[in-house]
């Protein structure tokens, strides 16, 4: 009744071919945004906003990053925490050398190390697919793990290992280090993501992402209709991994304040491979969910007995959320084989026809 | 389809759901005490332990004393699995609380509350670990991390091995072996370790251990028969201890040669070899077991009450039972020196920063705490050191059980201090803009 399309006509393919060709979509994301910008910052608790929505955001942008990877050109991959890694420690190398840079751009070229090092480890993918190209993947995963431990001119000698992240200001106001306030990085993390978002929604509906699911679903036949595989493939990496490198370099600069290398071990990578799985492969959306449902979840349940006031030891909600964490998402799976995106997609085609569904 | 709905359902209410929780709950009256602990993961037998000892000698001053100086303690643990994410995630959570002050218990957790502490004010204790430089209280006036740092922890080692080699002179041409915890707390000790094989002519060979490989060292302890090291010295933690005192029993390691920091000698660290891990060593800084009346008090107001969460009795007293207790001893006493300087009753973060600059425990304030003897007196924590580098001693297992087997041990303080000061420099070099200490010295510390 509400959801509709009805009366809508659209005069000229641009309007055709928009993202949301829906008028109640763009009020949607319309509202959506202006809550996240706008709302959200007054109203929700240091807690909430560091803890859950901080994370949430840089995870769904290396949940994105990766399903541009997965998702849209079908390669598998196991180094996501390494490429975020990259991004982390390289953003770390350019913000000490250059202290008087405005801390964005390191941040955002920090994405373009990460690039570089996607393609290297991309090159594999040009002869071996699916579960022998994640094991490539993983190499990756393991040498760069590697690297962060062993090589201390990235932690620039730093005796702990670590690295630690200045007060850096914008405008006269401290975005990183403990200075900063919850609510200024979660509008940088927000405006970041935003904007990488719609432009991974521009690639993926374009020609590039077209090119991507083209190689995707058939990559012989690709080839035949004249895509040049290696060019996509690494095309794929390449942005795949600029994008996580931005997210751990958010990671480390706008959320933890100071990271070892175990942030971005292999556990970083399945835990944005289970994001992209669950949310949805081939879905920006999917990335976005998947991340609150793996993230968010836990906290929530970590936090409800004690804000029900059930008095239970704080090791047992650990494993009762683990517990409940793991069966939601094998009854996830189960109900929806094709992530949460899938079942949002159901149930916006139920609104549709609601409530005369005949 | 009807499943498909019911989740479509459950979706929205829990979406719906998180955004009318995480409301902190009413502040209760009292002094609010959080505590970090691990009791999940693959650092819980070092965690479960040290866990019971901080919760349980806390719940008792609120049972047999109501609290400190008449207000009560508000004792809430906070899992962290020992993982640095969860850990931040918890302190977000305990902060809004108006905590007094937080003990991370994991030197990765503590490094990354080092910088926010100033700002939150509130009060870090990281006894025995975290950021060794974190002891200048001029340069780190949040952090506190007596009775003595890492670097002590080996300077004391390399005395007892000087007092067994004869001098440590006769080091000379020999190798020591360094297995450690490849993470910032199993480094920190490198740069004085490499000063001392300078010093004394030792060639120190380094064993990392990842986090991922603690349950699979025999390749390294292969490295370590090629290289028969003279001495073996260990910085482990979690399930990585009892591995290599087990691996080291399996290659014939003299084990009477192979010593760990205080934080690989709990029951549990030594247990597993049981009789063939006879003869392992380690740093310990408190006493041992449940004979002290104040842990008896334990047993009476807590566990025999089943406010504990022990599995059994007989584990009151173990190693890392008693280092939990040592330190809540430390919080404890903070709180009632700040209820002293101040004259209040419920004492805030700032007030308890100044009670921990006038840490003092004598010998004869251990015997009234009902802990005789049970640590070094705490007399040398001040305004500008906020460790006091006090001594520790030697403990040997027996095959059941540790066993004293040497006197107080005092750090060189020559030598780590200055490295101490230096690396704080340097970490305010690299964290600029550093704030500079505002906080005003109390006469009394």
């Amino acid at each position: 009744m509400l959801y509709r399309e009805v009366g809508q006509y659209k005069t000229t393919y641009e309007a055709d071919h928009a993202i949301f060709p829906l008028l109640q979509d763009r009020i949607g994301i319309a509202v959506i945004l202006a809550i996240a910008f706008l709302f959200v910052p007054f109203t929700a608790s240091d807690f909430v906003v560091n803890s859950m929505l901080i994370p949430i955001l840089i995870f769904a942008l290396a949940a994105i990053g990766l399903n541009l990877l997965t998702g849209y050109a079908g390669l598998i991959s196991l180094g996501t925490g390494g490429f975020m890694g990259v991004g982390a420690y390289g953003c770390y190398k350019l913000a000490t050398a250059f202290p008087q840079v405005n801390i964005l751009v390191p941040i955002l070229l920090s994405g373009f190390f990460s690039a570089a090092v996607g393609v290297v480890f991309g090159l594999p993918s040009l002869r071996i697919k699916g579960f022998y190209l994640a094991v490539a993947t993983l190499a990756s995963q393991f040498f760069l793990s590697w690297c962060f431990v062993r090589v201390p001119w990235l932690v620039n000698y730093n005796v702990s290992g670590a690295i630690e992240v200045p007060t850096r200001t914008f405008f006269g106001i401290p975005i990183t280090g403990p200075n900063a306030t919850a609510t200024t990085r979660y509008l940088v993390v927000l405006a970041v993501v935003v904007a990488m978002t719609w432009l991974a929604s521009n690639l993926v509906h374009g020609r590039i992402g077209r090119m991507w699911m083209a190689v995707r679903d058939m990559d012989i036949a690709a080839e035949l209709i004249g895509i040049r595989l290696y060019r996509t493939k690494l095309l794929a990496f390449a942005v795949s991994s600029f994008y996580a490198g931005v997210a751990g370099a958010m990671l480390v600069f706008l959320w933890l304040g100071a990271s070892e290398a175990d942030s971005f071990d292999i556990n970083a990578s399945f835990l944005v491979l289970f994001m992209v799985i669950i949310g949805g492969l081939g879905s920006l959306l999917g990335s976005y969910l998947g991340s609150v449902l793996i993230l968010g979840l836990p906290i929530v349940l970590r936090t409800l007995p004690g804000s029900l006031g059930v008095p239970l030891n704080s090791a047992t909600v650990e494993h009762l959320q683990f517990m409940i964490v793991g069966a939601l998402i094998i009854l996830f799976l189960i109900v929806e084989p094709n992530g949460l995106a899938r079942l949002w997609q159901i149930g916006k085609q139920k609104l549709r026809v609601w409530p005369f569904p005949y | 389809m009807r499943a498909k709905q019911l989740v479509l359902c459950a979706m929205a209410a829990a979406t719906l759901g998180m955004g009318i929780l995480a409301v902190p709950a009413a502040a209760e009256e009292g002094i609010y005490v959080p505590l970090l602990t691990y009791r999940t993961g693959p650092f819980a037998g070092s965690g479960i332990p040290i866990a019971n000892g901080m919760h349980d000698y806390l719940t008792m001053l609120n049972e047999r004393d109501g609290g400190i100086g008449g207000a009560k303690l508000i004792i809430e643990e906070c899992e962290t699995g020992y993982d640095t994410k969860k850990g931040v995630e918890c302190y977000e959570q305990i902060k809004s609380k108006h905590p007094v002050v937080v003990n991370p218990y994991s030197t990765g957790i503590t490094l990354q509350l080092i910088p926010k502490a100033a700002v939150d004010k509130i009060p870090i204790l990281s006894m025995a670990y975290g950021l060794s430089a974190s002891a200048d209280g001029n340069t780190f006036p949040w952090i506190f991390n007596p009775p003595a740092t890492y670097w002590d922890g080996l300077s004391m080692i390399f005395k007892y091995i000087g007092d067994k080699e004869g001098g440590l002179d006769k080091l000379k041409g020999k190798t020591i072996g360094y297995i450690f915890f490849d993470g910032g707390y199993g480094r920190e000790p490198i740069p004085l370790l490499e000063q001392f094989a300078k010093d004394y002519g030792f060639t120190a060979k380094q064993y990392p251990v990842p986090a991922a490989e603690m349950q699979n060292q025999s390749g390294l302890w292969l490295n370590v028969r090629r290289d028969r090291p003279a001495w073996m010295i260990m910085w482990g933690w979690g399930a990585m201890n009892p591995t290599a005192i087990k691996e080291a029993a399996k290659i014939n390691y003299p084990l009477d040669h192979f010593i760990g920091v205080w934080w690989s000698g709990s029951d549990d660290d030594a247990r597993p070899a049981g009789h063939d891990g006879k003869g392992y060593l380690a740093l310990n800084l408190n006493g041992l077991g449940a004979s002290y009346p104040a842990i008896q008090e334990i047993m009476k107001y807590v566990v025999d009450k089943g406010k504990s969460q022990v599995d059994s009795k007989d584990r009151v007293g173990e190693n890392f039972y008693d280092r939990g207790v040592y330190n809540s001893v430390l919080v404890a006493e903070a709180i009632r020196n700040a209820q002293h300087i101040t004259g209040k009753k419920e004492v805030t973060g700032e007030d308890v920063r100044r009670g921990f600059e006038a840490l003092k425990i004598s010998e004869a304030r251990w015997k009234e705490l009902g802990l005789p003897d049970f640590a070094a007196p705490i007399d040398k924590v001040s305004c500008s050191d906020h460790n006091g580098h006090h001594s520790a001693y030697m403990q040997q297992w027996d095959g059941t059980k540790w066993v004293k087997v040497s006197d107080w041990i005092a750090p060189m303080k020559d030598k780590v201090r200055p490295l101490l000061e230096e690396a704080a420099k340097d970490y305010v070099a690299k964290n600029q803009p550093w704030p500079a200490r505002t906080e005003p010295c109390d006469k009394s510390s």
